[in-house]
């Protein structure tokens, strides 16, 4: 019931947002949340902290941008390349972090993450600091133009909806189910005679390949790939997000990435306090409320699954 | 002598160099992970401020009380600015990461993340990002020496010396005499230390505190090489925890060996191909993690 008010808020929310809030911003948000998504199908279900997630938004953004921008392909090849590339990058990244565990597990995919920044800050096609610029939003399928900010909004809506359904249905399949077991209690999934490596590395897979479609559709979004994108500090961000909204909730990251993103938006004339902020509320997600905004909300209505 | 021999020595000490960083970092790290089980991603953030005290003690403490002449130089430093810095870290210990350790560890990783974004900020707003020099280097660490094969700058040799006694010091204490032995012991079972009439709380801030104080040490000696600035850790701290893979969490020494070799290594590859010289230590951690998942003086599991 509560999880039916969810999905009538959000698609509604979907359907009429850029007629009261300024497009590229609800577009900006919606890329956020599906990263935050995607990030939360491997901490909150498969119960693996990555530390390392800008690498494969960013990653993907500078793939999609090159694509798009020097070879001239239409925008939807160009944001498949980026998600492909991305997913690509995770079963590298993912097959050597699985070797460890917990901590090791995180800084392993921190520090592989920044082998992928210093590669977008030297390599010659990424446009070191100035980032990939001038990316070409395209003809969507030839008919819709997607300079225009709504036929753009739409677009970006539906991919956003296809990731998040995508993200929704691996968690409710069998597959979901034995990602949690994993997150619950690796020793006895792996007695029940579940290839718990394969398992991961392919969580892994999926969580990177979503992540870098949201990371392909914010740079047709912005007509940009920026070092930002693929900095640890945005690996932070994501997992702030996924912190605030509730780890392992469905609805949870999405509410994260939208306050993450409002806040930065509103607060950006304040310079680095909005650093301070975000830090602070970091601090306070982690000591008062670890379940997180959904997760709280699902405590007291004492609902499983939101 | 060759100069291509010339170049890899040069090169070698200036990386020796930057293994004293990464070296005292990461054992700083490892004597928190070895007692507290946590992962202290603002490490990095607290040797920023040990370089930032050093500057302030230096240029901005006169001024605050009133006497613009006076300028608490270097030494003095060396020894206030780890010192504040490990009281800060005790606060941190006492009122915030305690009332994490029942938690999986991934919590007090973020707990910490979440204080280096706040210090960060901070000293950006108050510091802008692009950094300073520090004025004080004291005027006997002026000027070089002569190696043989190169001009070394005196300031970098006292660096290496000193932080090598130090390293050595520290894992003396804890490797070989009582106190050691008892931090050891609260590391393995902490109940039963309890029982002994240890106070187990105060031993772990206190040691949290020292771990801290190293980051601050650090950040002093490294406040004259480099400009100080609020994104100085911000990077190394990566570096550090890569360092922390390929050596393994598991031992002190592992982790001094560790820090200063990767240093070298860093150092020779800008010889040979500059633009690796970034990347190289993350790529021997993908050697080390497909040859030795645990390190290489890690303990197994």
């Amino acid at each position: 019931m509560v999880q039916a008010v969810f999905w009538v808020v959000l698609l509604g929310f979907l359907a009429i947002a850029p007629f009261f809030l300024y497009p590229v911003f609800v577009m900006q948000l919606l890329c956020f949340a599906l990263f935050a998504a995607a990030f939360n199908l491997l901490i909150g279900f498969t119960g693996l902290l990555s530390f390392g997630h800008a690498a494969f938004f960013g990653g993907a953004a500078y793939v999609a941008g090159h694509v798009l921008k020097v070879w001239g392909f239409p925008p939807i090849l160009g944001i498949i390349a980026g998600t492909l590339a991305a997913a690509a990058m995770g079963w590298v990244v993912g097959s050597l972090a699985i070797r460890r565990q917990g901590i090791y597990f995180a800084m392993i995919t921190l520090a592989l993450a920044q082998i992928v920044y210093f590669f977008a800050l030297q390599m010659p096609f990424t446009g070191g600091e100035d980032g990939l610029q001038g990316i070409p939003r395209g003809n969507l399928l030839g008919i819709f133009n997607l300079s225009d900010p709504i036929t753009m909004y739409y677009f970006v809506a539906a991919i956003f909806l296809v990731g998040f359904l995508a993200i929704y249905r691996i968690v409710h399949s069998p597959f979901g189910q034995v990602l949690q077991a994993i997150r619950e209690n690796e020793p006895r999934a792996l007695s029940l005679g579940y290839n718990v490596d394969r398992f991961k590395l392919l969580a892994f897979v999926l969580s990177a390949g979503l992540a870098g479609l949201a990371g392909s559709t914010k740079a047709l979004v912005f007509q940009f790939a920026s070092l930002t994108d693929a900095h640890w500090q945005m690996s932070g961000e994501v997992i702030l997000m996924t912190l605030l909204g509730g780890m392992g909730t469905i609805f949870g990251p999405v509410v994260g990435a939208f306050i993450v993103v409002t806040l930065q938006h509103f607060l950006s004339g304040i310079g680095s306090w909005v650093q301070v902020v975000i830090g602070a509320t970091f601090i306070a997600c982690v000591l008062l409320f670890r379940r997180g905004i959904v997760g709280e909300i699902a405590r007291l209505l004492r609902i499983s699954s939101l | 002598m060759d100069p291509m021999i010339r170049l890899i020595l040069a090169q070698g000490m200036l990386g020796l160099n930057n293994g004293v960083f990464y070296a005292m970092l990461s054992l700083g790290l490892a004597v928190i992970f070895g007692l507290l089980n946590v992962v202290n991603f603002a490490h990095g953030a607290l040797y920023m401020l040990g370089a930032f005290l050093a500057l302030i003690l230096y240029s901005y403490v006169g001024q605050w009380i009133g006497m613009a002449d006076l300028h608490i130089g270097f030494w003095p430093a060396l020894i206030l600015a780890p010192l504040l810095v490990a009281c800060f870290g005790m606060l941190i210990e006492r009122f915030l990461l305690r009332r994490l350790y029942k938690l999986d560890p991934i919590y007090s990783l973020l707990l910490t993340f979440g204080i280096t974004l706040v210090l960060q900020g901070l000293f950006i707003n108050y510091f802008n990002a692009s950094g300073t020099p520090y004025p004080g280097m004291p005027e006997s660490m002026k000027g070089v020496t002569n190696l043989g094969f190169m001009m070394f700058p005196k300031y970098r040799l006292f660096v290496i010396i000193f932080s090598i006694v130090v390293c050595f010091v520290t894992w003396y204490v804890i490797e070989r005499t009582r106190i050691g032995a008892r931090l050891r012991a609260g590391t393995e079972n902490p109940e039963l230390v309890k029982a002994f009439g240890i106070n187990v709380p105060l031993m772990v801030m206190l040691t949290f505190g020292f771990g801290t104080g190293l980051a601050g040490l650090a950040g002093v000696l490294a406040a004259p090489i480099y400009s100080v600035s609020p994104l100085m850790g911000a990077n190394l701290i990566i570096v550090i925890f890569a360092v922390v893979v390929i050596g393994g969490m598991g031992s002190i020494a592992g982790a001094v060996i560790t820090g200063f070799s990767l240093g070298l290594i860093e150092g020779v590859t800008k010889v040979f191909y500059a633009p690796a010289a970034n990347t190289v230590i993350f790529l021997l951690m993908v050697i080390v993690l497909l040859v030795r998942p645990s390190g290489l003086f890690g303990r197994q599991g």
